[in-house]
């Protein structure tokens, strides 16, 4: 089943078009990155799925439109747009209290028990907590909620890498299921490339690479090319090539393994790797990296 | 499948076949009204330290009591009741000041406040309707702080009346001139009447329009709130030399003198009558005054679905 579809989805702030007619689909039971850089529309993308922000063309999220029907819509969806959005007023029991009153799918319970495993105290308030905390204890009250879709904007902003390893180990080992859908952004690119199982790039309000994890996998290769060899890897029409120690590391899009094995050392890249070249090509080449 | 968690014991909504379409529209609503409670702990510690200060006061003022006892027992029967009355209503009309003051700045920061610490995210990321949020939020001024006022400045005279009786009783003199004098079922009555339907329902669309400028600022809610009005006030005198604008929102704050609203006769006990309560619901202008309340609610609510955080 589809989770979200868009098509022709657009949003323009004044004169600058924030989304440009973005065209997507997250099947169910995915865990999908959506990367870009800043002000490429990933947050005004995320919030137009999440009813926050009116928008033009088709735009369904588990089957409503999301502006006409966010409060319904947020029965099945969970997100953490940013850190750092708990008022800072509310006690940890207050918000436990709170979210086990409003919300007919969470379980305080499990709750609990997530929060039982850290530090936090349910008489502190959110003000009293440090900021690691503060994304446990949301973490927390969104995992404890049997949603479909969660949608996760920059979980792990200014959090050290301690917790950061923590919130994704605990979003994989406790939370995904293989049914629930994970859409995520982030600037920490290489931190999720383990947890997903599709991949999407943003640039100027157009989705400019979408792929599966499987699919990267198979097309894409990086060669470190012996320098004798550098000639001949430039004739297979590599789609990146990079210097790294004074050695050229060339990105190749469908070529053949075969061809490729004599040229160098051969690994799959990393999706940083794969961002920065298909970023490369954009917009005068924009058609080569677009499926 | 949680179904457990959703029967929270202290929320008193059991989950029963009866009615769950209200039930699930009314468990949003509770748990936005105590939401608003937790935040906005000014709502009864404002009133209650204000009692606090009040009650100590009266005791210091018990020194002369036997004085002024004296005093009183030399006038004539009305003058006596009330020099008598006169420190209880004074109660009643301080607490009702503090907690008008406390429900404009409530209205104000109601929906701006949210948007600036941006914990508006975490609210819109839970299946609570924007018109749940405003409804709730428009209980605390027409409802909740109209019968708050009224607990406080009923315990309050109830301590001043237990007070002024060991003050008498020790010093000698009768109790009887003052239970007498001091026909507190009947004060209760006349001010509860007036707290919720002057202070609650007649004065809804002040706090329906506070809540309206809370939704629109970006910045000092409180001069988008003042300044409007104000300006029509100013074009209206230019343009026309009249000022039925500003008479209007007088007459608002003032009370209905056809209704016996008034602030002056709001209080007294000949008002609370089942006549003078019929006129009161019978008036036209109470209905207006609550179709323009909810207008600017219905306002409040679609810029809360459009704004976004500061």
């Amino acid at each position: 089943m589809t989770c979200i579809e868009a098509r022709g989805l657009r949003k323009n702030f004044g004169r600058t078009m924030a989304l440009d007619g973005v065209d997507l689909r997250v099947e169910e039971g995915r865990v999908v990155g959506l990367i870009g850089p800043n002000g490429a529309g990933k947050t005004t993308a995320l919030n137009a799925m999440l009813g926050l922000t009116p928008y033009q063309g088709e735009l369904r999220v588990l089957g409503r439109d999301p502006w006409a029907s966010r409060n319904e819509l947020m029965r099945d969806v969970c997100f953490i747009a940013d850190v750092a959005v708990l008022p800072r007023w509310i006690r940890v029991s207050q918000a436990l209290e709170y979210v086990a009153g409003v919300h007919p799918r969470f379980d305080r319970a499990k709750a609990e028990s997530f929060l039982a495993k850290t530090n936090i105290k349910s008489g502190s308030k959110v003000r009293e907590l440090s900021k690691g905390m503060v994304t446990q204890l949301h973490l927390a009250l969104v995992m404890a909620i049997d949603a479909k879709l969660l949608v996760l904007d920059e979980p792990t902003l200014g959090l050290d890498i301690l917790f950061r390893k923590q919130f994704y180990d605990s979003l994989l080992n406790d939370y995904f299921d293989g049914n629930r859908t994970i859409l995520v952004t982030t600037h920490q690119v290489e931190e999720v490339q383990n947890v997903l199982t599709d991949v999407m790039f943003i640039d100027r309000g157009r989705i400019v690479f979408d792929c599966s994890m499987e699919e990267v996998e198979s097309r894409y290769l990086e060669v470190t090319v012996n320098p004798e060899q550098v000639g001949k890897a430039r004739e297979l029409k590599p789609i990146y090539e990079r210097q790294v120690f004074g050695r050229s590391v060339l990105l190749f899009d469908r070529v053949d393994r075969g061809q490729l094995a004599g040229l160098g050392d051969m690994r799959a890249p990393n999706i940083a790797d794969l961002f920065v070249a298909v970023m490369s090509r954009q917009p005068s080449q924009a058609q080569g990296a677009a499926r | 499948m949680n179904m457990q968690s959703n029967a929270v014991p202290e929320s008193g909504f059991k989950t029963q076949p009866i009615a769950p379409a209200i039930l699930s529209a009314a468990r949003p609503l509770y748990w936005s009204v105590r939401r608003e409670l937790w935040e906005n702990r000014s709502i009864y510690v404002a009133p209650l330290a204000v009692a606090g200060v009040y009650l100590f006061g009266f005791l210091i003022s018990m020194i002369t009591l036997p004085h002024r006892m004296h005093e009183a027992m030399a006038l004539d029967a009305a003058k006596q009741q009330a020099a008598i009355e006169q420190p209880y209503d004074f109660a009643a009309l301080l607490l009702m000041g503090t907690t008008l003051i406390v429900a404009i700045f409530y209205c104000l920061d109601a929906l701006y406040g949210e948007r600036r610490d941006r914990s508006i995210l975490f609210w819109k990321s839970l299946p609570v309707s924007d018109v749940t949020t405003a409804i709730s939020k428009a209980i605390i001024p027409i409802l909740v702080l109209p019968l708050v006022t009224f607990a406080v400045s009923l315990a309050t005279q109830l301590a001043m009346l237990l007070i002024n009786t060991l003050a008498l009783a020790g010093s000698g003199l009768s109790v009887a001139l003052l239970w007498k004098n001091l026909p507190l079922w009947h004060m209760s009555v006349g001010l509860l009447y007036h707290l919720v339907a002057m202070h609650g329902f007649w004065y809804a669309p002040f706090f329906g329009w506070l809540l309206l400028a809370s939704a629109w600022a970006r910045r000092v809610p409180f001069l988008w709130a003042v300044l409007p009005p104000f300006a029509i006030g100013m074009v209206e005198k230019i343009a026309f030399n009249t000022s039925y604008f500003g008479a209007v929102l007088a007459h608002r704050f003032m009370g209905d003198p056809d209704s016996a609203m008034s602030k002056a006769g709001g209080m007294a006990m000949d008002s609370v009558t089942p006549f003078g309560a019929l006129q009161f619901l019978t008036s036209p202008r109470l209905w207006v005054g609550l179709a323009i309340t909810a207008a600017f609610l219905a306002v409040a609510v679609q810029l809360r679905r459009y704004r976004e955080p500061i």
